[in-house]
Formats: C-alpha cells, sequence, structure tokens
C-alpha cells in the first residue's frame, strides 16, 4: 500500500486506493482477492504479493506495455 | 472508549511529530447500512486530534454527492489523504491493524509532498503515458 500511495504522490497519472477487502466483499470477488495484498491494474491485470519498490514497479509497468503498444 | 489506547497514542504521536506540512483527511461516510462506517470516523477524529497538522473533513456520501464525484468516490467508509492538492490517495474501509500504518505511510508521504521514491522509479513514472489505477487489497492482519 505505501509504496502505491507514493506512486501517485510521484505522478499526477497515478491514482492509488486501499481497499479493505474484507468490507467490500463483491468487489473482491470481481477480481478474485483470495490472497493480500493484490493490486489491481486499471480493473485488469494485477500484480500479487507485497514487492520491493523496483520489482513492484516494474510489475505494474510490464501490465500496462501491451496496452501502450510500446 | 477510545478506539486508540494511550500506547497507541503515544507511538502515533512519535511517528507524525516530525511532519513537516498540514494534512487534511476527507472522509466519507454514511451511517446507515454500515457496519464500519461509525467507526472508521470516530478513528480519524482520534487520529486528527494527535498532531496539529492534521484536519479532518466529514462529508456524507449521500446528500455531499458533487464531492464524492470530485473525489471519485464511489463506495464508503472512504478517506481521502491530501494536502493543498489531491494527489489521488484513497483508503476505502476501516483503517484498522497493518492498514492503520498504511494510512500513517500515507499521511507522512503526503505531509512531505514528495514520494520519497528512489530515482529509477521517479524516471519510469515519469514516462508514463497513460493513467494508472491501482486499487490494493488487504486486510487488517
Amino acid at each position: 500500500m505505501r509504496l502505491a500511495y507514493q506512486f501517485a504522490m510521484e505522478s499526477d497519472k497515478v491514482r492509488a486506493d486501499g481497499i479493505e477487502a474484507t468490507e467490500f466483499p463483491e468487489l473482491a470477488e470481481r477480481y478474485n482477492v483470495f490472497a493480500v495484498p493484490r493490486t489491481i491494474i486499471n480493473g485488469e491485470a494485477f500484480v500479487e504479493g507485497a514487492l520491493p519498490e523496483d520489482f513492484f514497479l516494474d510489475a505494474i509497468l510490464q501490465k500496462l506495455r501491451p496496452r501502450t503498444g510500446n | 472508549m477510545g478506539l486508540l489506547r494511550d500506547s497507541d497514542v503515544e507511538e502515533i504521536r512519535e511517528r507524525l511529530a516530525g511532519i513537516p506540512n498540514p494534512v487534511k483527511l476527507v472522509h466519507f461516510t454514511q451511517e446507515l447500512n454500515l457496519e464500519y462506517g461509525r467507526e472508521t470516523r470516530q478513528l480519524l477524529e482520534e487520529l486528527t486530534q494527535i498532531s496539529d497538522k492534521l484536519s479532518l473533513e466529514t462529508c456524507n456520501f449521500q446528500t455531499d454527492k458533487d464531492k464524492a464525484a470530485e473525489y471519485a468516490v464511489d463506495k464508503v467508509p472512504a478517506t481521502v489523504i491530501r494536502n493543498g492538492k489531491d494527489y489521488g490517495i484513497r483508503f476505502f474501509g476501516l483503517p484498522a491493524g497493518y492498514e492503520f500504518g498504511s494510512l500513517l505511510d500515507g499521511i507522512i508521504t503526503v505531509s512531505k509532498g514528495d514520494s520519497g521514491l528512489n530515482p529509477h522509479s521517479r524516471e519510469k513514472l515519469a514516462q508514463l503515458d497513460q493513467p494508472l489505477h491501482l486499487q490494493v487489497f488487504t486486510t487488517p492482519t
């Protein structure tokens, strides 16, 4: 969560929501949240687990690349 | 009775001691049919009393619809962490246990006005060419 907040702080393009999974069970079910932390990227892709800064950001950006065509 | 114990308050006071700038928490609640709404509001009230750098604005999710739309708040309880600027940092639900630490991290980051990320991350994020919405699901334990 901390890293997602830091990413939002750094870039105006980033929004970061922390979501308490047990309070929003329908949303958690929609995104197949069985283990936490689970980070959903633009409502589609996901990254599982707590990763170090570089790995976490790379994992997120890799999921974005196909959409940008880069 | 308070949700935060005296020992919690002391620890929070220490963590927030050095924060440089004011931070505003904008809280959206809907007291009816909401198990955790009242508790979240009380927790935030207790938290914002600990530091004079923190302030709390409480909005009603049902009646303050314009504000909810402005903050892209589509569910409650919701808490926006901001200063003069809204950075897109939100927490949905009751920030208890481990998540309370995340809320504090968010507050400290916003107060500093700097992400604290390493130069590589800053560079990569500067090149971002599309909106990125991260939804991080967690649990209190």
